[in-house]
């Protein structure tokens, strides 16, 4: 596998569960971004970045707009706007339609970061209830990037990652007691 | 489905075709949600191909107006963020309301929800009389439906739960009157409200006043361009008045931020002199 210049993860329905037992695990040193797309209510803002943070040493916080995206750091898409990762690998905010009934939507963040990063994304699609990430994934594998999804069947909500295997060249399968070791093999 | 793909290259020639025929500026935009519109209604409109949509666009009058009008984000909705509506209401509008005369400009107002929240708050404090809220966009085709102030029936309950969220105490659906699926607001809100184009990548300013809202509007701009417009705005607001933007939006990276002290933990600032 290429270098690794960014790790997206989308999630939804139970998928917090999940980065919270693993996101204690990764290395605070890696090489690359994490940016962490996950549906949740709206106005409940500054709680999950704050809620992520106690599980790392590596800064966490709200992606910004115009924010540059910095290695090393995980960043959170603020609830209500779409993320999107421009050329200059900067962070752009967007409140224009939901997408999947979804916003922010795991698709946008994963679409436009898929031409940005190139072979170099790694997008990792967890629990969730409903189909968004799918297109998305398919973007990442069209330009070359590496597509992943939580093993559906140790998933809280298997829909998500079911439907992301049924329709995308899933390059791994992974549980989620494999993920953070997985992630620290890609610096 | 598969993603058509439109080049960064063809977005560029789609701006320049368009600031040469129509005198239309987007190139300041953010280039990742701007290509994602293109490529959207591209899809939406199901182009046979590139040389096509750019014929179009440049040729058909009709179509390049619904070309401005889907790339650009229109979507709004009445006291969206609640308690920024509950910090005009409380801070902000009572003491614009010392002064013979508010005059407010909502730019980037879209097809108007916020015009017609601000006009509902300044109704409760007793303002609306002394009031005149300039809207301005541009796009004619949102202004046009603003005017009408006619929305979606099904939104109201949404509306509602918004409105007394920002510390509206009346019956919400007292502002308008049920026609079949649509809302019409009360004409004594419309009553003092202008509605405007103004393209504030380059047009000037065109008046003084005391509060100007803008509210994500300048996520879609660079840098840059967020510098300028952020001028613009110093240039059209009074000593004392208030500035307010989008929650995700901050002068603080700009020139003019010396001037402005930020209100409690809204994005409302207040110029100093």
């Amino acid at each position: 596998m290429e270098n690794c210049e960014a790790l997206i993860i989308g999630g939804s329905a139970g998928s917090l569960d999940v980065l919270l037992r693993v996101l204690p695990a990764i290395r605070p040193d890696i090489k690359f971004p994490v940016i962490i797309v996950i549906h949740r209510k709206h106005g409940a803002d500054s709680l999950l970045p704050e809620l992520l943070s106690g599980r790392t040493r590596m800064e966490v916080k709200e992606a910004e707009e115009k924010e540059e995206i910095v290695p090393g750091t995980v960043y959170v898409a603020p609830s209500d706007y779409h993320l999107l990762v421009e050329l200059n690998r900067t962070f752009s905010l967007d409140y224009s339609e939901k997408v999947n009934y979804s916003r922010p939507a795991i698709d946008v963040t994963f679409q436009t970061a898929a031409e940005v990063y190139k072979r170099k994304l790694v997008c990792l699609l967890l629990s969730g209830s409903n189909s968004d990430g799918v297109n998305g994934l398919k973007t990442v594998k069209e330009w070359g990037g590496t597509a992943i999804i939580q093993n559906p069947e140790t998933a809280q909500v298997a829909f998500m990652p079911q439907q992301a295997k049924q329709h995308v060249k899933i390059d791994r399968i992974l549980n989620i007691e494999d993920m953070a070791e997985f992630i620290n093999l890609l610096s | 489905m598969e993603l058509p793909l439109i080049s960064d290259e063809q977005v560029e020639i789609l701006l320049s075709d368009l600031l040469e025929h129509y005198g239309y500026d987007f190139t300041g935009y953010s280039k990742a949600s701007l290509k994602r519109r293109v490529i959207r209604l591209y899809s939406l409109d199901k182009i046979p191909g590139f040389a096509e949509f750019r014929y179009k666009i440049i040729n058909d009058n009709v179509y390049f107006k619904r070309f401005v009008e889907q790339i650009t984000v229109n979507v709004t909705e009445m006291f969206r963020d609640p308690v920024f509506f509950k910090t005009l209401r409380d801070v902000v509008l009572p003491r614009l309301g010392t002064y013979p005369f508010i005059r407010i400009w909502l730019a980037g107002c879209s097809t108007g929800e916020e015009a017609y929240s601000i006009a509902i708050l300044l109704k409760e404090l007793n303002l609306l009389h002394k009031s005149l809220i300039y809207a301005t966009d541009l796009n004619p085709s949102v202004l046009e439906k603003a005017g009408q102030g006619m929305f979606q029936l099904s939104y109201m309950k949404q509306y509602s739960e918004n409105y007394i969220l920002s510390g509206g105490k009346n019956d919400f659906s007292s502002y308008y009157t049920a026609k079949y699926s649509l809302a019409k607001f009360n004409d004594e809100l419309r009553g003092k409200m202008i509605f405007s184009t103004h393209n504030l990548v380059s047009d000037h300013s065109f008046n003084e006043f005391q509060l100007i809202l803008c509210r994500n509007v300048l996520i879609y701009f660079d840098r840059d361009l967020q510098h300028k417009v952020l001028e613009l705005f110093d240039d059209s607001l009074e000593d004392l008045g208030y500035l307010a933007l989008g929650t995700k939006e901050t002068i603080d990276f700009s020139r003019i931020s010396r001037k402005y002290k930020r209100l409690q933990s809204e994005k409302i600032w207040r110029k100093t002199n």
